[in-house]
């Protein structure tokens, strides 16, 4: 580390390197894989495993369109991605957008006003947030399934009972925001504070243009979280025009149906700009968390 | 510091037009939530309905006065999690006590309904029918008896309910519609009803035939029934939910009741439901233990790496290794579905190549298993290392340097500085980790769907189901939906979650109280 024999040094060097590349080989292989797949005549794998004949076939299908093969016969998009890609995005804008109002507004109160019970509802919101919403899935479809018998806005298939759903993900947000309240300066507060402002004041004029790059972070964190979400949208969502990117997207392997061609490109479309705006947040994001969380 | 000494300063501005309409929006919002409330009370959703009085009474009180105007910033979030997060966990426990099922589906009074519905065609009455086409959308429907009939008052067959007066004719229509033509209107036929000069009422029964139809059951006395058809009399049940006949067996459908701990008794005495889930218990633990083990390992290995000193090209390298978590995980899941497919996947295609092996991932359950752990490894190591060396810049380079010069090799230093002071900080993050995995149902129901199945059990069971996702199945796959059941088995996962939260908890303000007194 310090005193270094230069031999051994550069030995250390390449074997970090070969260690690192044959992981990321490993690692990268299935990303690889799909985009080699994607491009490959058929569903099926026979051959080699880089396309001798390239095809654009699935990808014309993942962008619902249809695709005419040069024997004449056209093919039509076996499921609708786009529309799916759609829903996803409008169900997760929504949520987030929620979500974050809520989680900033309690953080704030839970950071900088001092009531009775503080300390034992940041801890029940600790605990809480460790549930996983697979223990609420049976009530929750229960209790859905009863209220679309008074309005089928509110009912099962509906985009608004997945929202109401969603805006119950504050909790962990809400620690993560107030970790990030807890660091602004208390001079700052004291001050609006003496200039007559409000909590709300304070909060809307000096808090929130503090607080818009954590925002910004915790919004991200919460749409990919809601893209990302299986278990409750499949239980909720039935029609297949009403589907989202994760409930939708299994339908592709079907063990009677096994469009592994077409799953690869919508894949592909599908994962590609998720991807990115995951990367870009990331670096806010771990600093955020272990922030937010060890601050207790 | 006290904020709310403040508030009255800059709010009790006493009487305005704008506070008699917050006021008035207050009351509004507070009446409405009370009305949904008791119009979910009526679909028979008490709890929830209880929850949303609950919800409406904190608002009316926390907007309506002054007083509570902190609590106004935590409402929403409060309320939030009252009634999406605490209420359904409470209410699937609950469930767990009732033998809610596709089975036992309904309320009593429409399960009642339901029953009493149900009709019996008198064979005996049956009879033959044809159409006659009168032109301009009119017809009769003609009843042949021997060489006459009966004919009845014209009748649009635009699907509109109707009785008809049926009159005996002696000679029968000219011409009569073909079968196939008739068949045409078949549902507008359903609903029409032909009232004989005997007095007796034929209904459509089948393709060709009217014939008087009964009911099945008569309500005697409110709630005892008679079986039409053999005379029984039929009382409910209400300790099973059941219609029960006289020689005991059960008339479906059934509808909704306490039956206590009931699936308690099935899962810890039922020898096909306690030795599968007994199986599925270890196998969940093995498997978030081993998840958080070997993520751990990986992650804190590559960090290590990545934290050296010496290594260039450090930021491509990071980028890459996060990959497999930036990609959602539905994709990434579905992927290795495809490509571990034991006839079609890329993985065994090499293989073959390779080693001329075709491992069964999906039929095999020791392959099965190895195969979750492997795809769970891939997508759980990135977020181990972005923690790893977010702790590992804390570790005092002062330290590490004094055992170097010591005489201490790498792995000494690591194992004797480096990890003992990273493991308290890390303690509940991997705590939390194995509390997702523990549940990390998305996992095993998009690669495996719980198989391959064990055999011999009564409800669907996979070698590969952690807890979770074995109560999902039984819920929502299963045809059976045995709502009640899964509700019992998600109490003892819940018991379980409590104990890693307090755990976690624990080791949080431990971690915490550390960092503070640094």
């Amino acid at each position: 580390m310090i005193v270094e024999d230069r031999r051994s040094l550069t030995m250390k060097k390449l074997a970090a390197h070969g260690f690192l590349i044959v992981f990321l080989i490993i690692i990268m292989f299935p990303f690889l894989m799909v985009v080699s797949i994607s491009f490959r005549q058929g569903n099926f794998t026979i051959g080699s495993l880089i396309p001798e004949r390239p095809t654009l076939e699935h990808w014309y299908l993942a962008f619902g369109l249809d695709y005419t093969r040069p024997d004449g016969t056209v093919i039509e998009p076996p499921y609708p991605v786009m529309l799916w890609m759609f829903n996803s995005i409008k169900i997760a804008l929504i949520s987030s957008l929620g979500c974050l109002v809520i989680a900033t507004i309690s953080a704030y109160a839970l950071s900088r006003i001092r009531f009775r019970g503080r300390g034992a509802f940041l801890d029940s919101l600790f605990v809480i947030q460790m549930f996983p919403t697979t223990l609420a899935l049976i009530a929750l479809y229960a209790v859905f399934d009863a209220m679309g018998d008074l309005s089928p806005i509110i009912g099962i298939d509906s985009h608004v009972s997945l929202v109401i759903i969603y805006l119950s993900w504050v909790t962990l947000h809400i620690w993560t925001l107030k970790g990030y309240f807890d660091s602004i300066d208390p001079a700052m507060d004291k001050a609006a504070a003496i200039d007559g402002a409000t909590p709300w004041q304070t909060f809307r004029h000096v808090f929130l243009p503090l607080a818009v790059p954590m925002m910004a972070v915790v919004f991200v964190l919460i749409f990919i979280a809601v893209i990302n979400d299986y278990p409750i949208a499949s239980i909720l969502l039935r029609n297949e025009n009403n589907l989202t990117l994760a409930t939708g997207s299994r339908l592709y392997l079907n063990e009677f149906r096994y469009l592994w061609g077409d799953f690869a490109a919508a894949a592909i479309l599908s994962g590609v700009p998720i991807t990115a705006v995951f990367l870009i947040a990331q670096r806010y994001l771990v600093s955020g968390l272990s922030e937010g969380s060890v601050k207790g | 510091m006290s904020l709310t000494q403040t508030v009255p300063a800059g709010a009790a501005s006493g009487i305005s037009p704008l506070g008699i309409l917050a006021k008035a929006s207050v009351l509004l919002v507070t009446a409405i939530v009370l009305y949904a409330a008791w119009s979910v009370y009526l679909i028979g959703q008490p709890l929830f309905g209880l929850f949303l009085v609950i919800v409406a009474l904190f608002f009316f009180f926390i907007y309506g006065f002054r007083r509570y105007y902190f609590a106004r910033f935590i409402y929403p979030g409060a309320a939030a999690v009252l009634l999406f997060i605490a209420f359904p966990i409470i209410y699937t426990i609950y469930l767990g006590f009732t033998n809610y099922s596709s089975q036992n589906l309904l309320s009593y009074e429409r399960a009642k309904e339901v029953i009493l519905s149900g009709q019996i065609i008198d064979q005996a009455s049956k009879r033959p029918f044809a159409l006659v086409d009168e032109g301009g959308g009119s017809y009769r429907i003609f009843l042949p008896e021997g060489e006459a009939g009966y004919l009845t008052g014209p009748l649009a067959l635009d699907g509109s309910s109707v009785t008809l007066t049926a009159e005996p004719v002696d000679t029968p229509p000219a011409e009569t519609m073909a079968m196939r033509d008739a068949i045409k209107f078949r549902e507008a036929l359903g609903v029409v009803g032909i009232a004989m000069p005997d007095g007796t009422e034929l209904k459509s029964a089948g393709l060709r035939e009217f014939a008087s139809v009964e009911p099945e059951y008569t309500l005697l006395d409110g709630d005892r029934m008679r079986d039409n058809a053999t005379g029984d009399i039929l009382g409910p049940d209400q300790s099973q939910g059941y219609y029960v006949k006289p020689d005991g067996t059960l008339l479906p459908p059934g509808w909704r009741v306490n039956i206590g701990w009931a699936n308690f008794n099935r899962i810890f005495t039922s020898a096909g439901i306690r030795a599968p889930m007994l199986g599925i218990f270890i196998w969940t633990v093995i498997f978030a233990a081993g998840s958080v083990g070997l993520t751990f390992a990986l992650g804190l290995v590559l960090a290590s790496i990545l934290q050296w000193e010496h290594l260039r090209f450090k930021a491509i390298y990071r980028v890459l290794l996060i990959l497999p978590y930036a990609v959602p995980a539905f994709i990434s899941i579905l992927v290795f579905r495809g490509l571990f497919n034991q006839n079609f996947g890329e993985i065994n295609l090499i293989l073959e190549t390779l080693f001329g092996i075709r491992p069964e991932w999906f039929t095999n359950g020791f392959l099965a298993r190895t195969m979750i752990l492997i795809v769970n490894v891939w997508l759980g190591y990135p977020y181990m290392m972005l923690l790893a060396m977010g702790f590992l810049q804390a570790v005092p380079v002062e330290q590490k340097k004094a055992a170097v010069l010591e005489g201490a090799s790498a792995f000494r230093v690591f194992f004797t500085i480096t990890l003992p002071q990273i493991l308290p900080p890390f303690l509940p993050l991997l705590l939390a980790s194995f509390a997702f995995n523990f549940n990390n149902i998305v996992l095993i129901l998009l690669l495996t769907q719980g198989g391959p199945d064990i055999p011999g059990t009564i409800i669907p069971a996979g070698q590969t189901d952690i807890l979770g996702s074995f109560t999902f199945r039984m819920a929502f796959q299963d045809s059976a939906q045995q709502f009640g059941l899964a509700g019992a088995i998600t109490l003892i996962i819940f018991l379980i979650v409590t104990i890693i939260a307090y755990a976690n908890f624990v080791a949080m303000r431990r971690a915490a109280n550390k960092g503070a007194s640094q």
